[in-house]
């Protein structure tokens, strides 16, 4: 099986978000970045999963974005990935990219398609289904668990209050929440082979975007915590009810 | 010119999300100046009741191909009604339906999109909507400039609100494609309102520090009629089942009331519930972050303020 993962790389959650050119810009100034953790840790494993299973088959991992990119697709490779490609473009809005990793996988008929279930910076959970329908594609989105027997693949999705079980046929593409997998941390053979595996460089195609992002804030600060007498839970009933109004 | 709501159902009926986006969807079109129609794919008796919240004309189309949610089934019929009525923005929940809508219709229509929106669209510059980024850490201006928009709408922002009366639902003349995803099985939860959906959860993390100890838990979330969410440890260790952990790589939530009790409020589990609108946090260690990010604090163990806290609603409750 032709097995393709699309990692993006998002800020560290405990980074501090600020913002600069009259807060229109993310300031990535002193920002820690990581591999997107649904990518990493729940698409990318449970692809190499996978490919270790049928005994042969190919994971490759994508991304769009700079030269900067390259330290987080190299521990995707470092964890396992066989090969990487690189669209070599800033990554302006999820069509964007979907644009671009559509264009690319086209031409190479993958069977299943890995995502993240959302990035951690945007939170957008976008790209996946902007790219299914570029692709013409099944998409099964916030998967916690994949099988998959001959072209058939049986697929369990969260939807609000339980699980929906669900079967479908290659091509198709995924993504992975929680259940999918476990996280996996690179060895050290990991770490020197990854040196080694090809990271392909292409160049991003023309896509126009229809949305910008042109202010950002941040939230108010909560005011002070109000603190209530452990003895005292009346109080905190009373409040709830009469100052909070929410039972 | 009109704006489209597509109204999430499942088991026969109509889910609360699919309320809240019709009452965003008439807000929506009051500020658009036109009307809102509403379209429903499958089986829901309630359909019609869409009409109290302000759509003038539900749409509802049964057919085999519909009955299950195929993003792509459905994003293909959306998008022929929303050119038929001429809409030039489409509204669905930001739940695991509209989530994976937003994109294909997207494409389909050639709209810009924003999904998670948490205010209503303005329109001194173009069309713009805020929505949270950064977990919860930032709020973004979006700035749309397409014709057709594709909006979904964050959970629990927009309550319903009552503005008309019911309307009877009309079939549309569309092609359906057929489904190429196959539903075997949806296993629900019964009894609880699904995370999601909830206005009231009871969390607790490792404080409670046994599974053996979560019936103060369990007792405190019933008493409130709440639902119960844990940290990520917690779901890890096995004592809870993993739908119920929040945060960073959990579930994200924004319910009235969020009482956390022995979490200490490390900040990837602060990016699922930081949106709640009320938060109370339990936990006998005064410098525990979590008092940062809460409304109301309660220093002290778990075991003693639980009981005394579930007896004291009891009371309230009974008076
Ligand atoms: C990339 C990444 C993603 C993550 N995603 C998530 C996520 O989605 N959700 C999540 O929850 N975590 C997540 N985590 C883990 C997170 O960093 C914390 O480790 C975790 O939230 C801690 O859980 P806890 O508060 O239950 O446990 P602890 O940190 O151990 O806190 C227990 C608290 O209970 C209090 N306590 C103990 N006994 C009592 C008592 N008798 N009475 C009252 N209080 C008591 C203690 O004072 C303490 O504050 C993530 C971590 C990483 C690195
Ligand atoms: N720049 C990118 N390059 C490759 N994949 C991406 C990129 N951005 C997002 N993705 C993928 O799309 C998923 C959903 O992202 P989003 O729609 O931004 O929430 C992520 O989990 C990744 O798998």
């Amino acid at each position: 099986m032709k097995l393709l993962v699309c990692v993006s790389k998002t800020p560290d959650t405990t980074t501090k978000i600020s913002f600069t050119e009259n807060d229109t810009n993310f300031n990535t100034q002193g920002v820690q970045f990581i591999m997107n953790p649904y990518d990493e840790w729940y698409a990318l494993v449970r692809a190499l999963e996978l490919k270790e299973k049928l005994g042969s088959g190919t994971v490759t991992i994508i991304n769009v974005g700079p030269a900067d990119n390259d330290t987080v697709i190299r521990k995707g490779l470092a964890i396992g990935a066989d090969d990487a490609v690189r669209i070599d473009a800033n990554p302006t809005s999820s069509h964007f990219v979907a644009k671009q990793i559509a264009e690319y996988a086209k031409a190479q008929s993958y069977d299943i398609v890995f995502l993240g279930k959302e990035t951690i910076d945007y939170n957008g959970a976008e790209v996946g289904s902007v790219m299914a329908e570029m692709l013409d594609a099944p998409f099964i989105s916030f998967a916690t668990h994949l099988e998959v027997n001959g072209n058939t693949a049986t697929i369990n999705r969260e939807v609000e209050g339980g699980t929906e079980v669900l079967e479908v046929d290659t091509p198709f593409l995924i993504s992975a929440a929680k259940g999918m997998a476990e996280q996996r941390i690179p060895n050290m053979r990991g770490i020197m082979m990854a040196k080694r595996k090809p990271l392909n460089v292409v160049p991003a195609v023309d896509s126009s975007d229809l949305v910008s992002v042109t202010k950002y804030e941040l939230p108010s600060g909560k005011t002070d915590c109000k603190y209530v007498d452990p003895e005292n839970m009346e109080e905190l009933v009373s409040l709830l009810h009469n100052e909070a109004k929410v039972i | 010119m009109a704006v489209l709501v597509y109204a999430s159902n499942a088991e026969g009926k109509l889910k609360k999300s699919a309320f809240e986006a019709v009452t965003y969807g008439k807000k929506a079109a009051s500020i658009l100046g036109c009307d809102v129609h509403a379209i429903v794919l499958g089986a829901a008796d309630d359909a019609g009741k869409l009409g109290e919240f302000g759509a003038s004309k539900v749409f509802q189309l049964n057919d085999a191909n519909l009955s299950n949610f195929d993003s792509q089934t459905h994003a293909n019929v959306v998008a022929q009604v929303a050119d038929k009525i001429g809409a030039t923005l489409v509204v669905c929940a930001h739940d695991s339906f509209g989530k994976s809508l937003v994109g294909r219709l997207a494409v389909r229509l050639n709209a810009g999109t924003v999904s998670g929106a948490n205010s209503l669209p303005s329109m001194d510059n173009g069309f713009s909507v805020t929505k949270n980024v950064f977990s919860g850490k930032a709020v973004a201006t979006y700035h749309v400039s397409s014709e057709k928009r594709v909006v979904s709408v964050m959970g629990n922002t927009f309550p319903p609100e009552a503005v008309g009366s019911a309307v009877q639902p009309e079939s549309i003349d569309v092609t359906i494609p057929a489904n190429r995803v196959r539903v075997k099985e949806v296993k629900t939860v019964k009894g609880t309102v699904p995370l999601p959906e909830a206005e009231l959860v009871v969390s607790a993390g490792r404080g409670v520090k046994d599974p053996g100890n979560w019936g103060i838990i369990q007792e405190l979330a019933d008493t409130l009629a709440a639902t119960t969410a844990c940290s990520r440890p917690v779901a890890d260790m096995g004592w809870r089942p993993h739908h119920e952990h929040v945060g960073q790589t959990g579930v994200a939530i924004r319910p009235n009331l969020y009482i956390a009790i022995g979490i200490s409020g490390a900040i990837q589990h602060l990016a699922g519930v930081n949106q709640s609108k009320t938060i109370v946090v339990i936990n006998k260690d005064p410098e525990a972050p979590f008092f940062k990010a809460a409304d109301y604090g309660i220093v002290g163990d778990l075991f003693d303020v639980v009981p005394k806290l579930t007896a004291a609603i009891k009371k309230h409750q009974s008076s």
